[in-house]
């Protein structure tokens, strides 16, 4: 997850011609504090231990009762300071987004990456603060005594299998929707055609967005709410596949007729799209509730949801990674171990995963150490071979990072524009400067840059203003660094280093807002010699 | 490979003389700006989305109140402890915050510093009066072992009444920080978007009262 923020925090301003987000410093702040949420996690391996409770600890296993120690507090401070981050991270790209694109470019010319950065932004606004209040009223049954989720004094755990999974359930698509941009971006680029079908690209990722809300009780058919309230949630989650399927239909036909260059980023998508296609078919099959009650458990839905993240989310991470690597660091990845990390992956995610589909249909329940009956042996022991190639993929990546940066001056992106790009991130240098674009960019069309390139578009070489810009601070860390510090004395009852860790936190923020002087001008030389700098690497890569 | 980004093609006009935007080389379309460009300023927009996201907040406890707030578990009802003339009071000392803030901001329009700080003093005051009853309230509820750990009617009174009165101390607090700020430094633009933030703040907090005054208290004196 912060993988895929970070992602769209950097082609976010690049690809709407901006040259930061809207608010710099929450986005420091928010960046801290996720930082210090996963050192919190961190620090757990080291000092006490963490949840033992399962990703979402429901209650009454996590209640005070049931999980006296310090894990679960571990998992609620951790998970409540970084989601803060998210959040704030969340209202700064929608900010960003609607209130920060180049002249020209209307929403429905926005890049489809945009067009996913802003559903799944809305969809962060939308959930976490569900995130933040079940897990507040947890800490308050751990810490206070409450009886939100307890089994006596009227407490009701089932409601918070209900709030944690209205949270968690957008937070699956706020994974997978920039995934499905990346996969815009990539295909329509390495197809040399313009993405098929855009408006309705755009509108099944705002349905998907409306539909994610309204389908969470799939999670829990077995929890005994009644025939309609199953039906209900079986019907909604069985449409999100429409549009999504829609999706599918768009790249196909984007790809059909294209020129297709079979590049490192354009082979995950065409490994997402079988893959995800198969996921997605075992998902209508959960969807069903009296199938559900079978399968409820068992590994088929551990096959399913792996078939869905893995095939998508991280394949689109993957692609994403290698499509855009070259942007921000100024070269490419080494093609041959990206092909090799690929291969292994795909292999191994089948050799891995179709296993648990038999072993689920077979009644195999996950979450168990060992099994007793030889009969299943020999679908662990190919799950196992598969999970092997896995490894292998993994290593095969790490080596390319490595073997890339070795070879970086001879994969540097002197052009910026690597993969014969089509928006506007590829026209400028890469990596770009710390002001993005020397001029501001004017849009006429949905592939800006691709029209650019076009029409004969040429780089300004003179009459450089100076832009304005944020100042660096150091505000966030500190911020951040002090609610970090709350968090771990809350975690262990050290309640006056708490309250001194509050009343600091307070101030240090009150003291922030009277630093006024929070911009500067990067000065007209600056931005030339900069520029001139580009001027001559770009002469040389045309010579 | 990006033919169009090369310094190679000549015969180019960057800067149109005179005018704002540059010119492409044979295309009549200009795709730069050469003055600077500045966005609207987003900060009134992301306080509405932040806005949003903390009413969400309440929207969790309300939902948990709907759920929870008949759970007696034995203990007292809402029509035992509550006591609604006290809570009719407390009500109309932060209605009639909202009303001093929409002064303040009327000075803020008309440029008087002084006039500004009195009504936002006035409304820190009506603000701070709140929070010592909604506290005197709890003392008492506490007192009468109606505590947080009561019953789950109970935890969930105590988390949505006081989470809204948490959010009311916060805001007395920046408050006080924006009386300060603007004594210092005027009504300069900042301070008027910081005073903005927080009018729409401290207005969105008396509509999440008007929600706890009625499901909370006035239905749940209902038997």
């Amino acid at each position: 997850m912060p993988l895929v923020t970070g992602l769209m925090n950097f082609v976010v301003p690049l690809q709407i011609g901006a040259r930061d987000v809207a608010f710099p410093f929450l986005n420091n702040f928010s960046f801290w504090m996720t930082t210090f949420g996963a050192g919190l996690i961190m620090a757990s391996l080291f000092v006490g231990e963490f949840a033992r409770t399962g990703w979402l600890a429901y209650p009454p296993l996590s209640g005070i009762l049931y999980s006296p120690d310090v894990g679960v507090d571990y998992y609620i401070w951790a998970l409540q300071i970084a989601g803060v981050g998210t959040l704030l991270s969340g209202v700064n790209l929608i900010a960003t987004i609607v209130k920060m694109r180049a002249p020209g470019m209307s929403l429905m010319k926005m890049p489809v990456f945009t067009w996913t950065a802003l559903c799944t932004n809305v969809l962060i606004v939308a959930a976490f603060p569900v995130l933040t209040a079940v897990l507040a009223m947890l800490s308050l049954d751990r810490y206070c005594g409450t009886n939100f989720f307890t089994n006596d004094l009227g407490g009701n755990p089932m409601m918070y299998v209900n709030l944690i999974w209205i949270w968690g359930h957008p937070e699956v698509y706020i994974l997978i929707l920039p995934a499905f941009g990346v996969f815009s971006e990539v295909v329509a680029t390495f197809s040399g055609k313009r993405l098929f079908g855009y408006a309705s690209m755009v509108y099944a990722t705002v349905v998907i967005t409306i539909l994610s809300y309204l389908v969470w009780l799939h999670h829990f058919f077995t929890m005994g709410s009644g025939a309609s309230v199953n039906s209900f949630f079986g019907i909604t989650t069985m449409i999100i596949s429409i549009p999504t399927g829609a999706k599918i239909f768009n790249w196909l036909f984007t790809m059909y007729r294209g020129r297709i260059r079979f590049e490192v980023p354009m082979l995950w998508t065409l490994g997402f799209m079988i893959t995800f296609v198969i996921g997605g078919m075992t998902g209508v099959l959960l969807a069903v509730p009296p199938a559900d009650f079978a399968l409820h458990n068992s590994l088929f839905l551990v096959a399913h949801f792996h078939n869905v993240i893995i095939g998508g989310v991280l394949f689109g991470m993957m692609a994403g990674i290698t499509y855009w690597f070259p942007k921000a660091f100024g070269y490419k990845l080494d093609p041959f171990w990206g092909k090799c990390s690929f291969w292994f992956w795909l292999t191994g995610f089948w050799f891995a995963f179709t296993p648990l589909y038999v072993l689920g249909l077979m009644g195999v329940t996950r979450r168990l150490s060992h099994f007793d009956d030889p009969s299943l042996r020999i679908w662990f022991l190919i799950a196992a071979f598969g999970a092997g190639l896995i490894a292998l993929g993994i290593g095969c990546f790490l080596i390319q990072l490595f073997v890339s940066f070795r070879n970086r001056e001879a994969l540097r992106d002197t052009t910026g524009d690597p993969w014969d790009g089509r928006t506007l991130e590829w026209s400028t240098s890469s990596p770009p400067p710390a002001y993005n674009f020397a001029f501001t960019p004017v849009v006429y069309d949905n592939d800006t840059w691709d029209d650019m390139k076009k029409s004969g578009y040429v780089r300004p070489l003179e009459g450089f203003i100076p832009i304005h810009m944020p100042k660096n601070t150091g505000a966030g860390f500190i911020l951040a660094a002090l609610s970090a510090l709350v968090g771990f004395a809350l975690i262990w009852h050290m309640w006056l280093i708490a309250c001194v860790g509050f009343a600091t936190l307070l101030i240090a923020i009150v003291v922030h807002t009277f630093n006024y002087k929070r911009d500067y001008h990067i000065p007209a030389k600056e931005v030339t010699r900069v520029e001139d700098i580009r001027t001559r690497v770009l002469a040389g890569s045309h010579v | 490979m990006a033919t169009g980004d090369g310094a190679s093609i000549s015969g180019a006009v960057s800067v149109a003389p005179g005018g704002e935007i540059a010119n492409a080389a044979n295309d009549s379309r200009r795709f730069y700006l050469t003055r600077e460009h500045h966005p609207e300023n987003g900060t009134l927009f992301g306080f509405w989305l932040y806005l949003m996201s903390d009413c969400l907040v309440f929207a969790c406890l309300f939902a948990a109140y709907a759920v929870l707030g008949r759970s007696y578990a034995g203990g007292p009802t809402g029509a035992e402890l509550f006591d609604l003339p006290l809570v009719a009071v407390n009500t109309s000392l932060l209605l009639l915050s909202s009303i001093t803030y929409g002064f303040a901001m009327i000075e803020m329009q008309r440029g008087r510093v002084p006039g500004t700080l009195i009504w936002l003093a006035i409304t820190g005051l009506l603000g701070a009066g709140f929070i010592g009853i909604e506290l005197t309230e709890f003392a008492h509820l506490i007192h009468e072992g109606a505590g947080p750990g009561r019953s789950a009617f109970l935890s969930s009174f105590f988390t949505l009444v006081g989470t809204h009165g948490l959010h009311v101390t916060c805001g007395i607090i920046w408050l006080i920080t924006l009386m300060v700020q603007t004594g210092k430094h005027g009504l300069i633009p900042e301070n008027r978007r910081r005073l903005m933030c927080l009018s729409m703040f401290w207005h969105f907090l008396d509509v999440v009262w008007i929600g706890v005054f009625t499901f909370v208290y006035l239905m749940g004196v209902l038997p």
